[in-house]
C-alpha cells in the first residue's frame, strides 16, 4: 500500500494538529443490526494491481456519519426512498400503468443494482439504472422520461438500490460493454481543467489523504445515490462526477453524456465486490 | 541638457518598471528551475503568505502541511510539508516549482500556478463552464513571486 509509508511520513511531520491522519477506518457496517455490508474486498482483477484493495467512502466519514447509514430511521435517504415507492404505483402515461403494473413489488427489483450500468441488446446502449427506467416510462407506459439525476430520478433509484442493499455489486465489463468501459477507464486517467487532475490523481493515489478538510476515499458508487449532509439531499452519480470535474476547474460534462455513461460503468466496475449501499449518508 | 537627461532617465526606470511581465507560455524553464525574476519586481512575502491560503489563489495549504500558516484551518496531506523548503531550494527553483511544478517532478499531482495552454477541457474557474478564449494563469507574475519569496522564509 502505497500510501502507508506516505502516512507514516504525514504522522511524523504533523506539528500544527490541524490534521489527523485517518486511513479507512476499521469499523463494520450492519444496517438496521442485521443487514451485513461488504465495504472492503479484494481489487478485481480488472485493476491490474493499481489497488489492492477497494474501500466503500463510508470509511473515510467521521463516526457521526457513518451511525446515520446505520439504521433506516436515521438515514435520511431512505424518506425519499418512501416517497419513491408512491411513484412506483402511481399510474401515469397514455397506456394507464405503473412501475407495479410490470414488475409487482419493489423488491421485485433485488439484484438489479448491482449489474448496472449494463448493455441493453435491443437498444444497442449502455444503460444507467435511470435511462432504463426512462425506457420503461417512455415505451411502456407512455409517460414523459424523468429528467435525468432530478429528484424523481434519484428517489426512483434510491429505491432500486435499496432493495440490493447487501449484495455485491457485479458489473459486467466484457462483450459489447467493453468499448464503453474502456473509454471510462480512458477518462478516469486524463487529467482535466486548470488543475490537471484526474480521477485517479484524487481516488487511487491520494486516498486517505486530506484535501483541505476532505478526507479522500477512493470515489467508490456502490452507496449512491449519497444523501449528502452539505446539500440536505439525494446527490446521483453523475452529479458528484460533475462537482469532482468542476473542482479541476475543468469544463464539466452534462449529466446523461455519452462520457459520464461510459465514467460511470468504468467506476461502478472498480467497485465489483462491494456491497451496494445506497442510499448512503455522506457529509 | 540636464532636461535631457532627466528625461532620459525616467525612460529608463519607466522601461524597467512598466517591462510586461514574462508570459506564461515565454517562461524559459532550466531543467525546472525559472532563473530570472518574472517581473522585475522583488516578491512581497506578506502578500505571498496571504496567496498561499486564500481558495481562490493558491490555496497550497489545500494539500500542504505549513506551519507558519497555522492560523489559517485545515492543511492537507497530499504533498509533503513546505516547512524548510527555503533551505532545501533555491529562489529559481521554486520559482520554477510554483509555476509548472511538473518541470521538476514528472508527472507530480501539483498543479501548474503560471500556465495558460495545454489543458483538457479547462473551465472558467470553478464554474464548470469552459474557458475564455484568453485563459489567465491562476497566479498572475507578480504573484509568484510574492509566493516564492514567502518560500524563502521558510527555513528551519
Ligand atoms: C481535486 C481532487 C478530486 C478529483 C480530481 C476528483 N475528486 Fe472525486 N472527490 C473529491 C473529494 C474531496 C470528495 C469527497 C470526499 C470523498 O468521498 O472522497 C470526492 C468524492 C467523490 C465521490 C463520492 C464517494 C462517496 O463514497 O461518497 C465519487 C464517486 C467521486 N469523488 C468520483 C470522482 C471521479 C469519477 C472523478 C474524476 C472525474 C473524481 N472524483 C475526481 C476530490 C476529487
Ligand atoms: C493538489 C495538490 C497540491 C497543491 C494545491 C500544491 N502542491 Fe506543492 N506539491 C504537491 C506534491 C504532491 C508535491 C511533491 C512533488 C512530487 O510530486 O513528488 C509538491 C511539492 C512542492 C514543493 C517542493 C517541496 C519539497 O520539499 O520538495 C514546493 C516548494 C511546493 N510544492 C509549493 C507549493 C505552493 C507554493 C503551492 C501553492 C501555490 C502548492 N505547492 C500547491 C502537491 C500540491
Amino acid at each position: 500500500m502505497k500510501f502507508k509509508a506516505l502516512s507514516v511520513a504525514a504522522l511524523a511531520l504533523a506539528t500544527t494538529a490541524t490534521l489527523t491522519w485517518a486511513e479507512a477506518d476499521d469499523d463494520q457496517l450492519v444496517i438496521n443490526g442485521d443487514l451485513e455490508i461488504t465495504t472492503k474486498a479484494a481489487a478485481p482483477a480488472h485493476l491490474d494491481g493499481a489497488l489492492d484493495e477497494v474501500i466503500s467512502g463510508w470509511h473515510f466519514r467521521d463516526d457521526e456519519t457513518q451511525a446515520m447509514e446505520q439504521d433506516d430511521f436515521d438515514n435520511p435517504g431512505m424518506i425519499f426512498v418512501d416517497k419513491a415507492r408512491d411513484q412506483w404505483a402511481m399510474v401515469e402515461g397514455s397506456e394507464g400503468k405503473s412501475c407495479a403494473s410490470c414488475h409487482n413489488d419493489p423488491e421485485s427489483m433485488a439484484g438489479v443494482k448491482p449489474t448496472y450500468p449494463k448493455w441493453n441488446e435491443a437498444a444497442g446502449e449502455v444503460r444507467t439504472i435511470q435511462m432504463q427506467v426512462n425506457a420503461c416510462r417512455t415505451e411502456r407506459m407512455g409517460a414523459e422520461p424523468l429528467k435525468l439525476d432530478s429528484d424523481d430520478a434519484l428517489n426512483m433509484e434510491a429505491l432500486i438500490a435499496s432493495v440490493s442493499r447487501g449484495m455485491p455489486m457485479n458489473v459486467a465489463i466484457d462483450g459489447p460493454a467493453q468499448e464503453t468501459w474502456a473509454k471510462g477507464k480512458e477518462i478516469y486517467y486524463t487529467r482535466f481543467g486548470q488543475l490537471e487532475l484526474s480521477c485517479a490523481n484524487c481516488h487511487e493515489q491520494n486516498y486517505g489523504n486530506y484535501i483541505r478538510s476532505d478526507h479522500l476515499s477512493q470515489g467508490q458508487i456502490q452507496a449512491f445515490p449519497a444523501y449528502r449532509l452539505k446539500d440536505a439531499k439525494l446527490v446521483g452519480v453523475q452529479g458528484r462526477f460533475r462537482g469532482c470535474v468542476r473542482d479541476t476547474r475543468g469544463e464539466t460534462f452534462a449529466a446523461g453524456s455519452p462520457e459520464f455513461i461510459a465514467l460511470e460503468l468504468y467506476v461502478a466496475s472498480r467497485g465489483n465486490g462491494l456491497s451496494v449501499e445506497g442510499p448512503s449518508v455522506r457529509n | 541638457m540636464r532636461l535631457t537627461a532627466t528625461a532620459l532617465a525616467a525612460t529608463l526606470v519607466a522601461g524597467v518598471a512598466i517591462a510586461a511581465p514574462v508570459a506564461p507560455d515565454d517562461v524559459a524553464y532550466d531543467g525546472g528551475a525559472i532563473e530570472a525574476s518574472l517581473t522585475g519586481t522583488a516578491g512581497d512575502p506578506e502578500n505571498g503568505k496571504a496567496i498561499m491560503t486564500n481558495r481562490a489563489k493558491g490555496n497550497c495549504v489545500a494539500c500542504h502541511e505549513v506551519t507558519a500558516l497555522s492560523a489559517a484551518p485545515f492543511h492537507g496531506t497530499v504533498g509533503p510539508t513546505l516547512d524548510s523548503v527555503g533551505d532545501t531550494w533555491s529562489e529559481a527553483e521554486l520559482r520554477g516549482i510554483v509555476a509548472n511544478a511538473k518541470m521538476t517532478f514528472d508527472g507530480t499531482v501539483m498543479p501548474p500556478f503560471y500556465k495558460v495552454s495545454g489543458f483538457t477541457r479547462p473551465g472558467d474557474g470553478y464554474t464548470g463552464k469552459a474557458a475564455p478564449a484568453d485563459l489567465a494563469p491562476i497566479l498572475t507574475a507578480q504573484e509568484i513571486e510574492d509566493v516564492v519569496a514567502f518560500l524563502k522564509t521558510l527555513k528551519e
